[in-house]
């Protein structure tokens, strides 16, 4: 799929988000002196979001709810995720995992 | 006293061991952006002003789909959002830099260039009696983690570039795509290290596979916001 965004759709975005994620790295290092910190509470929720964000982003790739449990598990994409996420597991090396996931989806397409 | 360039070099050193992972992901956020149907400069640009590889794969994927720009920019946001913490950790060593100095640092701030200079950082805490934060003992701190941030930046801004010229060879057929998911599957796997975040995934991800078909690709958010909120709750109920 491509977008069919024009180029001042796509610059705007790049310089927002680059504004608001500055923003974001800039903003305790700007306020130190003024406030005392994270507020704890906040804290708290911001430990999640890197584990909840990334499970989001990696699951609808590999898991796509077939007709039957047989159909969604048998996928291609579900089996090079769960053995790239067994390599990411025992080797914590991206290059490894990404190699390993490619080659299984390959391996997988030839065979199913 | 410290040399500068020898602080700045070390920094660059630090990130040697990290380039295994950064030059495939950038590859990935290369290819990625021009199978959007970014244009090559928007693609590098992308990586030059927003330099967060998560954020940016969900925007260029997001808007692949023609998703309404509003959810692109606050999906980017709520990835990047786990970047106030670095932010709030960091900020004492960085407190008697000049302005314009410690808003150069915070842009080059990344999970790679914190969790580098944290760990040199507290390990200069421990051997130094010294007052001043932004020195240690041995390091100048601002030239060390200059030195690492700004390495990793350009490498970022290389491999990018890398992965918008093969992006425009490799066939489809080939499924390359899949690399993006492979990629943030690394970075997810090592978040697993307690129940509240192993819970935090489930549901995030739980909930991005049933909002996979919800209107403005809403399912994204939806799944990061649900895992958050769980996460705190399973959180709450451990024993303290």
């Amino acid at each position: 799929m491509t977008t069919t965004y024009g180029p001042l759709a796509i610059w705007a975005v790049v310089l927002v988000v680059g504004a608001l994620t500055f923003a974001i790295r800039y903003s305790f290092i700007y306020l130190l002196g003024r406030v005392s910190g994270v507020p704890p509470r906040i804290e708290r929720a911001l430990r999640y979001v890197p584990a909840a964000v990334l499970a989001a982003l990696v699951a609808p790739a590999m898991v796509d709810p077939g007709a039957t449990v047989a159909a969604t598990l048998l996928d291609d994409h579900l089996l090079a995720g769960v053995v790239g996420a067994g390599v990411a597991w025992l080797t914590e090396n991206m290059f490894a995992t990404l190699v390993a996931g490619m080659l299984t989806l390959w391996a997988v397409g030839v065979v199913l | 006293m410290p040399t500068v360039p020898d602080d700045f070099l070390a920094g660059i050193r630090a990130t040697l061991p990290l380039l295994l992972g950064l030059i495939p992901f950038g590859l990935v956020a290369g290819v990625a952006a021009v199978d959007a149907g970014l244009s090559p400069a928007q693609a590098v640009g992308l990586s030059m002003v927003v330099f967060a590889g998560a954020s940016q794969l969900a925007a260029v994927d997001l808007l692949a789909r023609d998703a309404s720009l509003a959810v692109v920019v606050l999906t980017a946001v709520v990835i990047n959002l786990r970047m106030s913490m670095y932010s709030a950790s960091i900020a004492p060593y960085f407190e008697s830099l000049r302005r314009r100095v410690a808003a150069l640092c915070a842009f080059l701030l990344t999970d790679m260039s914190y969790a580098i200079a944290i760990a040199e950082f507290t390990d200069g805490d421990a051997q130094s009696a010294s007052d001043d934060p932004s020195e240690t003992g041995t390091t100048d701190r601002r030239w060390y983690y200059l030195g690492a941030a700004a390495f990793m930046w350009f490498v970022w801004q290389l491999a990018t570039v890398g992965g918008v010229v093969l992006g425009a060879s490799i066939p489809e057929s080939w499924g390359v795509s899949f690399a993006v998911p492979l990629v943030f599957l690394a970075l997810l796997v090592p978040e697993l290290s307690d129940r509240p975040r192993t819970v935090a995934a489930l549901v995030g991800g739980g909930v991005a596979v049933v909002g996979a078909g919800w209107p403005l690709n809403l399912g994204l958010l939806g799944g990061a916001l649900a895992g958050v909120a769980a996460g705190v709750v399973v959180d709450g109920r451990a024993p303290a």
